[in-house]
């Protein structure tokens, strides 16, 4: 009964946003839909990259790469399988089947990458980790502009425009269940005794390495999800697209609406995706914004936004302080 | 043999560069334990600073070895001012708070410059501003205009990269049958060692360098032995800055496009040595930057020249997997 009531939390949340999405797609009009997809592409980053630098609290700068890594392994499949039908299926159905599948190969190399850059936190903390997740960015694009059947720096362009709002939506809704579910389990206690103090979590016999690694392979396959998604949409994956300030994007994201916070992390990259998007002309600023944003939030407001709280515990706490404080 | 010679100078000539960089990362985190994201970009703005300075002094028509002297001691001087800010506004209040909100401080901080200089021009932007005020249907007073006309063309510089003039004409010597040198490598191999022994005898044999050496071991405890823990920190950055400062005119003698990412790289790559060679440790940083120098350019030689920015991280990687307190450094161990 229990077990019943677990799996149906899981899964009602994607049978209640199907038909919503659905609705959402007819309703709105292509240049809604690009906003709407980059909305869903960055709140899926956020949340993962939250993940490690929220719940277990080490610091990755090098969201980007995974990213790239699962928008190429993508993009290699939809454009290789483009001219391949399912037997059996209709044509738009069997497209629709073959994204799935590359998404869902997007997500596996890329947690593969996350498996390769997680193993050397075995041996390092902070700063350091910082600086490798950083090199391991720099290295993937270095080497994805050496190869020749990726496209080197012209990248692949022309593939299908497979994402709209259902995929990128159904991506959020499994990112956020994602996070949420793990933040709740066992293994996410792990992760926060890792964030609170790692000498003290490995003394009370958490095997903090595997976790750590654990963390990185889960973020990176989302990171891969959004890569994959993102580049179904505007058809076209160049390394350019997953630079270092790409990644440093989505860790404001991250920081402003605080670290640990999964509601925070969504209000955060949609307030942030919008607000670019509004202020469009004034491009060049973009990126001196963001840096401001940074040092001002770390300087006053260091724990961003919501801090580790969420917002559907707090509201509701709130809601019913305010009718307690009414009536006495 | 002539081949691998000439890519021993080059390998030298870089790998100077990205030790006097890797200095100012290991004083920082000496006696900060941060990690000064903002010191390539310190590395920029000097580049900038000197390139404003000669314009100014109009090197690239009349050079003259004294102009060459104002235009370093004067970019030298920006750098450490910059420096000195950069701990006093965004670091200095964050001194007590978790290491992670000062490494992200640091990250602001460098995009920042990195990208407030890649603003167009002052003026350009007051034009547009006041059209904008036009454009709302306010009444733009005739001062402003003024005010607007009189804002400096070319401060920020802009994405487009500038050319850093020439301090003295360029000499190129051809030595050991065939080996390239040029007048330029040999002056900033000498300036760029003058500088490195300066500093070593400023931290091995100075009261102030006894001071820091006091700071980066324990600055609660060097605080209680009366030595002022803040002012130390502010020179640190100031001295880190300078050498800064040093390589970026030395490189912009050289190779001189400046563009306000230039910093970027540099300042990954001279972190990497930093690291590599223990950071923390100045003979180490040395070292580290002469061996990545030459690892990056036997690499960019012998196998694919595109490569080259690869390979730091590489090496990078390498030391933490396999000697993570780097070449020189101590074996530290987290206590409770």
């Amino acid at each position: 009964m229990r077990r019943a009531r677990l799996v149906l939390r899981s899964v009602a949340p994607f049978l209640v946003a199907l038909p919503l999405l659905w609705l959402l797609q007819g309703a709105s009009p292509p240049d809604v839909t690009i906003v709407l997809v980059s909305i869903a592409v960055n709140v899926v980053l956020a949340v993962s990259l939250n993940v490690v630098n929220g719940f277990t609290g080490q610091f990755s700068i090098g969201h980007a790469a995974f990213m790239a890594v699962g928008a190429y392994t993508a993009a290699l499949l939809t454009t290789g399988l483009a001219d391949v039908q399912i037997l059996g299926l209709r044509a738009d159905v069997s497209d629709q089947v073959i994204f799935f599948l590359a998404l869902v190969a997007g997500m596996a190399t890329a947690s593969v990458a996350g498996l390769v850059v997680g193993i050397p936190s075995l041996r390092l903390r902070g700063d350091y980790l910082a600086i490798v997740t950083l090199g391991f960015g720099e290295i993937i694009r270095v080497v994805i502009e050496n190869t020749r059947f990726l496209g080197q720096a012209t990248g692949i362009s022309g593939l299908p425009p497979y994402t709209n709002v259902v995929w990128a939506g159904m991506g959020v809704v499994a990112t956020v269940v994602m996070a949420r579910r793990l933040l709740l389990s066992t293994q996410g206690r792990a992760l926060l005794a890792i964030r609170e103090d790692e000498v003290a979590a490995e003394a009370m016999g958490v095997d903090t390495v595997g976790w750590k690694v654990r963390a990185f392979v889960i973020s990176a396959a989302f990171a891969g999800l959004a890569g994959a998604l993102l580049v179904h949409k505007i058809q076209l994956v160049t390394p350019r697209m997953f630079t270092f300030v790409k990644s440093m994007e989505v860790v404001v994201m991250v920081v402003l609406g605080g670290m640990g916070s999964i509601s925070g992390s969504i209000i955060a990259a949609t307030v942030l995706t919008v607000a670019l998007e509004w202020l469009r002309g004034l491009d060049q600023y973009r990126m001196v914004i963001f840096s401001m944003l940074l040092i001002v939030l770390m300087l006053t407001r260091p724990s961003g936004l919501l801090g580790t709280r969420e917002l559907w515990e707090s509201v509701p706490r709130w809601l019913r302080r305010r009718q307690g404080g009414g009536a006495s | 043999m002539t081949e691998f010679l000439q890519h021993v100078v080059n390998g030298v000539s870089l790998g100077t560069i990205y030790a006097l960089i890797a200095l100012g990362y290991t004083m920082v985190y000496g006696v900060l334990k941060l990690i000064n994201f903002a010191h390539g970009d310190v590395y920029m703005v000097a580049a900038f600073a000197g390139f404003y300075i000669a314009t100014a002094l109009d090197v690239r028509d009349h050079p003259t070895l004294g102009k060459a002297v104002v235009v370093f001691v004067g970019a030298m001087a920006v750098a450490g001012a910059l420096g000195w800010a950069i701990e006093r506004f965004a670091y200095r209040p964050l001194r007590n708070r978790p290491r992670l909100a000062t490494l992200i401080t640091a990250i602001g901080v460098s995009f920042l410059l990195e990208f407030g200089f890649q603003l167009p021009g002052l003026q350009a932007q007051g034009r547009t501003f006041t059209e904008m005020l036009r454009g709302l249907g306010w009444g733009v007073p005739g001062w402003l205009d003024g005010l607007v006309a009189a804002l400096p063309a070319d401060f920020p510089p802009g994405p487009t990269p500038r050319f850093f003039p020439e301090p003295f004409t360029r000499v190129d010597w051809t030595v050991l049958g065939g080996v390239h040198v040029s007048n330029y490598d040999v002056v900033s191999f000498l300036v760029a060692v003058g500088f490195m022994l300066g500093l070593q005898w400023i931290v091995y044999r100075t009261r102030f360098g006894t001071a820091m050496r006091a700071v980066s071991f324990d600055p609660k405890v060097a605080g209680l032995m009366g030595i002022p823990v803040n002012r130390v920190i502010s020179l640190t950055f100031v001295l880190g800055s300078v050498l800064a400062a040093v390589a970026a005119l030395l490189v912009a003698g050289s190779r001189p496009r400046i563009d306000p990412i230039m910093g970027l790289m540099p300042g990954l790559k001279a972190f990497v040595a930093a690291v590599f060679g223990g950071i923390g440790n100045v003979p180490g940083a040395m070292l580290g930057g002469i061996v990545l120098g030459l690892a990056e350019e036997m690499v960019a030689g012998y196998t694919v020249s595109s490569f080259r920015d690869g390979i730091a991280f590489a090496v990078l990687i390498l030391v933490l997997l396999l000697r993570p307190e780097g070449l020189l450094g101590r074996v530290t161990v987290e206590k409770v």
